[in-house]
């Protein structure tokens, strides 16, 4: 179990549309035994329009293998700038995320998506593992990924 | 020098090195297995018609990967299921489980990190690095050692665990050495040193927006051989604006999932390709015979690091501790030292203590700290010098020559040369030689002329002791006792005598093999797989140092049998002679490998005198191959010391010897054995010409008469005896 905090300051497009109004969210995200290495997950937030707003979390320290997280990659360009300050070790399987990051307000019931790509060695690639929209309601509410998160669940 | 920077990586990397080879030797199984058992696309086969293949069974399939060993897998959804299978490429089915191999996983981790990422990564990588110097400086050492880089594969002598170390290095060092090259590429690569990342095309601003082309009738897939792909990402069901991405050996490309159009491609680049190059050298993936061969290779690693350690520990243990080792300014003698593997050393402490208990201040040091301008008070230096291959100096008197030639001195001390070596050698004793022709023509006086110790001869350094003593004015008593192996106690169990009337008294003794528990001779304190032409040695009641025999016979004949002739006065052969069937003597066997009679082919010119019958009558008896073998044997007379004379006739007639030449040496007729050869000359320069090897066992004067007659009888021929000797095919056992 990981307990980190993050303060959101670099990934502006995520604290601009109301900057004083933020709060404490906790995501989990827990692995399902896939029986493969410890898995990169890239955590990102896109608009109502889909377009790219910006980075939460990568899970992975090496940015060679970046690139297999097709859809942040593309929407990012592979740019570590996204995610500098907020990357930390890739996750084991059956392994628990556990991460805290101050959202703001606005980006709740306001179209806005938050994917995880996941990438795992010698493994079919994942991207959009998750996709779930950011609501107040939704809160709470486990998810299942595709193939290798066992259920995501955001708090507040 | 190079010798330190072998030994330390070694001992210190030892442990992860043999988890790195072992670790290799398992993983080199799986490319090979794969490429073996993976269902192969027929040649032809274009990645269009694939994918359409897989799509028409799986129409789910999300991705499609092909590995460098041809094996085919797809990963498809079925509704909300996610699934995955090694895929026929005839018929696009699943025929396997794509589930990753969790014993290759875990040998994998454990390969390149010891399970502990990246700390472990970087372990594993110093250890490469360690590899790597190993490899470099064994190649240094071995070059030394046979002479040249063009001796490479020469033949090897010496102590079974040394010639097993450079048997093994000098063929695995170069998949050792790829081995740990591409692993430290890897490294950098992975901790992202290396700007080897594969480019990616920036994704595409437009696409068409419809969707449902048939996959084969995209141009690109249609002309993409399935042996070039590597990966179709196909794109996502409800997505318009996703595409195909395709990568394949030259680079990764997006199709319009619409149109099937090209919509962006970035080729490979330059460095990516070197890195693909590197991992497949390494993995043995896309390579796979070369994996299992780099694997074969890593096997040699533990085998290596065994011996390597015997040899460090046999080195250590038999470097000596030096008492009253007197500052080299006020020794009155300067002992200089030569040695490669530590026994030179050992006779150097013995002459140092006898020196010193004779009242004499000695200073006993290395030939390389060869300081000439500090003897201030020495009288006389004394070298003791080994020689390393062809006459090169070893290990402890590097760059030795070079300082001499360039000392002048107002004062020469005098300088006395002792050389250290194996007579079966042809440079035999050459370092030592060159030492004392260069001193003396630098104009060094000396006490005693240039003299030689064969085979670690401790009687040779007696004699050499004493008239070194005489020349100082001391007496000067060197008993030198090299640390001896553990004796076994040898019951005798027959005896036959011969010579008693040509006042030759001589028997053929035959003893027991001792019985050795299992666990002894696993920890080798038995007495080995002994061969004929090996060496017994016995140590007799009341003397410290054994005196060695040729063994006649081998261990798969299940006895120990030697031929000894008593001397007036002898020690050994006296107790030895006196042995009745019952009685035991203590005896350990020593290999003497350039002594053996191989287990090739090639025809056998045996000649001895005497005793020296005795490990060629070993030979002859283990001839169960019908190998020709020719036996010139010298003797006294026939009625009394014609020694295993019914056995040959036996021999002959079973085949095992092909011919007999006797010579006699009392009688009406005396002839020497050097006479028969003369006389059989043609027959004898024929069968060496052919390739036959010479042996010859016996005493000094009649090998010396033996290598002048070969001279003569080969000379018309073009050979001599020393290139014969060079080649390893004329090999003596003189005493």
């Amino acid at each position: 179990m990981k307990s980190l905090l993050v303060a959101l300051s670099l990934t502006t497009a995520l604290v601009m549309p109301a900057m004083a109004m933020a709060r404490p969210v906790t995501l989990t995200t827990t692995l399902s035994n896939y029986g493969g290495d410890g898995a990169y997950l890239a955590l990102y937030v896109t608009d109502a329009a889909g377009a790219y707003a910006g980075s939460l979390w990568m899970a992975g320290g090496k940015s060679k293998y970046y690139k297999h997280m097709t859809d942040w990659y593309r929407a990012t360009n592979g740019d570590t700038a996204q995610i500098d300050g907020i990357t930390g070790a890739s996750v084991g399987a059956g392994r628990t995320l556990d991460i805290s990051v101050d959202l703001s307000d606005a980006l709740f019931d306001a179209g806005y998506v938050l994917h995880i790509d996941a990438a795992v060695e010698n493994m079919r690639e994942s991207p959009k593992e998750v996709s779930i929209p950011l609501t107040t309601d939704g809160a709470g509410t486990p998810v299942k990924g595709r193939r290798y998160i066992a259920d995501f669940t955001y708090n507040m | 020098m190079i010798r330190a920077f072998h030994r330390w990586p070694g001992l210190m990397a030892l442990a992860l090195l043999v988890i790195l080879s072992l670790s290799g030797t398992a993983l080199s199984v799986f490319p090979a297995a794969e490429r073996l058992s993976a269902p192969q696309a027929a040649a032809g086969l274009n990645v269009g018609d694939l994918a359409m293949r897989i799509s028409t069974v799986y129409p789910g399939v999300e991705q499609i990967k092909r590995s460098p060993s041809g094996k085919v897998t797809a990963f498809w959804f079925d509704g909300d299921t996610p699934g995955s299978a090694v895929i026929d490429p005839a018929t696009g089915q699943g025929v396997g489980s794509a589930d990753p191999n969790a014993a290759l996983r875990w040998l994998t981790n454990l390969h390149r990190s010891l399970f502990l990422d990246d700390t472990g990564r970087i372990a594993m990588a110093v250890s490469a690095g360690a590899m790597l110097m190993l490899a470099i400086s064994g190649c240094l050492l071995v070059t030394r050692r046979v002479g040249g880089w063009r001796r490479w594969f020469t033949r090897l002598r010496g102590p079974l665990a040394g010639r097993l170390h450079v048997e093994i290095a000098r063929v695995a060092v170069m998949g050792l050495a790829l081995s740990s090259v591409t692993a430290l590429w890897m490294t950098a690569s992975t901790f992202g040193f290396l700007p080897d990342a594969g480019a990616t095309p920036d994704f595409p601003a437009q696409v068409s927006g419809q969707t449902g082309v048939p996959l084969n009738t995209i141009a690109t897939l249609t002309q993409t051989p399935v042996t070039e792909l590597r990966d179709l990402s196909f794109p996502y069901a409800d997505d318009a604006t996703d595409v195909f991405t395709l990568t394949t050996d030259q680079g990764t490309g997006y199709l319009d999932q619409g149109t099937g159009a090209l919509l962006g491609w970035a080729d490979l680049t330059g460095w990516a390709r070197v890195s693909e190059t590197i991992y497949m050298l390494h993995t043995g993936q896309g390579a796979a015979a070369l994996g299992v061969v780099m694997g074969l290779m890593a096997l040699g690693v533990p085998v290596m690091g065994v011996t390597g350690v015997l040899l460090w520990w046999a080195k250590r243990r038999s470097s000596p501790r030096l008492r009253h080792n007197h500052p080299a300014s006020v020794a009155d003698t300067i002992i200089l030292v030569g040695s490669e593997g530590g026994s030179t050393w050992s006779f150097a402490a013995t002459l140092h203590t006898a020196l010193t208990q004779a009242d004499q201040k000695v200073h006993t040091t290395d030939m390389a700290s060869f300081d000439p301008g500090r003897y201030a008070k020495a009288h006389r230096i004394i070298v003791l010098a080994a020689t390393y291959g062809d006459g090169d100096a070893p290990a402890s008197a590097k760059g030795f020559l070079d300082t001499l030639s360039k000392t002048d001195l107002a004062i020469m001390p005098s300088m006395t040369v002792l050389g250290f070596g194996d007579r079966s050698f042809p440079a035999f004793c050459a370092f030592a030689a060159a030492v004392s022709e260069v001193s003396e023509a630098k104009g060094w006086k000396r006490l005693l002329h240039f003299d030689t110790i064969d085979r670690q001869s401790t009687h040779d350094f007696t004699r050499w002791g004493k008239a070194l003593g005489e020349a100082i004015g001391i007496d000067l008593q060197l008993i030198h006792q090299p640390v001896l192996p553990e004796t076994q106690a040898l019951t005798l169990i027959s005896r036959r005598d011969y010579g008693a009337k040509v006042q030759a008294p001589t028997a053929i003794l035959r003893f027991a093999l001792p019985h050795v528990s299992s666990w002894r001779r696993l920890t080798g304190r038995g007495l080995g797989l002994f061969q004929a032409g090996d060496l017994l040695g016995i140590v007799p009641a009341g003397a410290s140092v054994p005196r060695f025999y040729s063994l006649a016979s081998a261990r798969t004949d299940g006895f120990i049998e030697i031929v000894v002739r008593k001397h007036a006065g002898g020690l050994c052969s006296g107790q030895l002679m006196a042995l009745e069937a019952g009685d035991t003597m203590a005896g350990f066997v020593r290999r003497n490998v350039t002594f053996h009679a191989g287990r090739d082919a090639s025809p056998l010119i045996l000649i001895g005198a005497g005793t020296g019958i005795g490990p060629l009558a070993g030979f002859i008896r283990g001839n169960a191959g019908l190998r020709p073998m020719h036996l010139f044997f010298g003797m006294r007379h026939p009625d009394s010391d014609f020694l295993y004379g019914t056995d040959l006739d036996y021999w002959q007639s079973q085949g095992r010897l092909a011919a007999l030449s006797t010579a006699v040496s009392r009688g009406v007729r005396q002839t020497y054995v050097q006479d028969t050869l003369r006389a059989d000359g043609a027959n004898v320069a024929d069968l060496i010409r052919e390739g036959a090897r010479v042996m010859v066992c016996g005493g000094r004067d009649m090998a010396a008469g033996v290598s002048e007659a070969l001279a003569d009888i080969l000379k018309p021929a073009g050979l001599t005896p020393k290139a014969l000797k060079a080649e390893g095919r004329y090999v003596e056992d003189v005493y």
